[in-house]
């Protein structure tokens, strides 16, 4: 069902965890569906980059997969940028989801679009 | 070391409620049927008659475990449609302008969504709720019976939690419901996963309608049986033949029917103590993680062990424990098809969260302490990781 490099991903993700002095937190999902998850973000001020990024995610093995991919696809961007990351590079990037998982990727953009729709107000 | 190697190579099988692998012995009275004796049992020659042979041994062996006569056995290609047939079939025989059925909440898929289906201006259907420990209560169950009910279906374990709902109770009620009644309520019950350990005595169960399966009782894949009793007046789903008795029509799957037909005979009801006793112990040692929940109540078949843990979503966990080599299944379906979780949880009174972080543990005639060692052992760790991933 899972590529290798989606369970890759789920196995050892690299990006989780709490981030205490985050500037921007982004959340998305709900009980409903089962997938919670939230994003912290610490930005450089000058640049407008994302410095650091972590992410707390309960949820099933391709939405802990899009949480860990979508702080590898968003660091290092700036805001703007990060922004324009679309569920489908989420996707393509784990060398595809499964088509019944692709909502997983669409919440992940969701939750750093959150985030980052904080830092304009 | 030898310890060592014997964890390292262990893949314990612990998802028996979803499918059983295939007894040795019914296998071996299937492959004639497979090769030379590949017959037509419709057919006058001799080959078509010793296939002929072949299912009517299988249908006698079915009536005499299920205490029936053989002309109330059919055989269908699944227990699907075998619950199809009780519900879709009965409807359709039934001359009647409205009818009203009776079911359950949490009845396997193959009732509900056939319920679902039929559900019109002149079908109507009632969905009786259960309590916290997965039964219904038969006060619902007669208050809503009407003038038009002519159908009641209440499963006999519950595949997900593995509640016993008191099927010999229901059926004597309903029997002396039906002596003040002209039109007589039928009585289907959806007995897949009690056939390995509960009474399928159909007389003493008082039902019309019963259905089996016979992958789950170490038979093939591809076979189902529904009992119907005498004078139930079912029409088929299936029609072109006279096969099974005019109600299914289609060339018989002899060597599949043959194979259910031994499975039946090995069902063995001595095998519960022993899995009762496995079961209690991984109950016992799972709940003692922090953060677990057991979600089968008291009174359930000995096989199925349904738990909840906090702070994980349990399409993960299954992931995880896959990667160890442990199988086991979840009431989680975290698809875009159906996002919402499990319905039997969710009707016992489980959160959504506490839905999602569902798996079922179910053993079965192979399952060792040793496998259930190794799953206590994975399980903690495995928590552990994804709740550190959670946060929760």
């Amino acid at each position: 069902m899972y590529s290798k490099k989606v369970l890759n991903h789920f196995n050892n993700p690299k990006f989780f965890g709490k981030m205490k002095d985050a500037d921007l937190i982004g959340k998305a999902g709900n009980p409903r569906c089962g997938d919670l998850l939230t994003l912290y973000l610490k930005i450089d001020k000058k640049t407008n980059k994302i410095k650091d990024i972590k992410f707390e995610t309960l949820g099933c093995a391709a939405a802990i997969a899009a949480s860990d991919m979508i702080c590898e696809l968003a660091k290092g961007k700036t805001l703007e940028e990060a922004r324009n990351i679309t569920f489908r590079d989420v996707s393509n990037s784990l060398g595809k989801l499964p088509p019944l998982k692709m909502h997983c990727a669409q919440l992940v953009t969701e939750a750093l679009n959150d985030a980052i729709k904080k830092y304009k107000k | 070391m030898h310890r060592i190697i014997l964890v390292n190579n262990m893949k314990p099988y612990l998802d028996y409620a979803s499918t059983t692998p295939i007894n040795k012995e019914v296998l071996k009275e299937m492959e004639p049927y497979l090769k030379e004796e590949y017959g037509n049992p419709s057919s006058l020659h001799e080959l078509g008659r010793k296939a002929k042979r072949a299912i009517d041994k299988a249908r006698k062996r079915a009536a005499k475990f299920l205490s029936s006569d053989e002309e109330e056995i059919i055989f269908t290609g699944s227990a699907s449609e075998s619950n199809n047939t009780a519900i879709r079939g009965l409807v359709k025989g039934i001359k009647q302008e409205k009818i009203h059925i009776i079911t359950t909440q949490i009845e396997h898929k193959a009732v509900l969504e056939t319920c679902e289906d039929i559900e019109s201006e002149n079908i109507e259907v009632t969905y009786l709720p259960v309590n916290k420990e997965g039964l219904i209560k038969i006060d619902d169950l007669t208050a809503s019976i009407k003038p038009e009910t002519r159908l009641i279906s209440v499963m006999y374990v519950n595949n997900e939690m593995g509640a016993i709902q008191p099927i010999k109770e229901i059926g004597k009620k309903i029997e002396e419901i039906n002596k003040e009644r002209k039109d007589k309520i039928y009585f289907h019950t959806d007995a897949v996963q009690a056939a390995n350990w509960l009474d399928c005595n159909t007389k003493e169960l008082k039902v019309d309608l019963l259905t089996l399966s016979s992958h789950k009782i170490y038979g093939p894949k591809g076979v189902g049986l529904l009992y119907i009793k005498k004078g139930t007046p079912i029409k088929p789903l299936i029609t072109g033949g006279a096969q099974e008795w005019k109600l299914r029509a289609g060339t018989e799957n002899v060597s599949g029917i043959v194979g259910m037909g031994k499975a039946i005979e090995l069902i063995q009801k001595n095998t519960n103590k022993k899995i009762e006793f496995i079961k209690s112990k991984l109950i016992e040692r799972v709940l003692k993680i922090p953060g677990s929940q057991l979600n089968t109540p008291k009174q359930s078949a000995p096989h199925i062990a349904n738990f909840s843990f906090k702070g994980v979503e349990g399409e993960g966990l299954l992931i995880l424990l896959d990667d160890k080599g442990i199988a086991v299944s979840t009431g989680s379906a975290c698809t875009s098809v159906s996002l919402s979780p499990s319905h039997v949880l969710m009707a016992m009174g489980s959160s959504e969260l506490e839905a999602h972080s569902s798996i079922r543990v179910s053993l079965g005639n192979q399952t060792t302490e040793e496998e259930i060692e190794y799953f206590l052992k994975i399980l903690p760790e495995s928590l552990k990781k994804l709740r550190r991933i959670s946060g929760r």
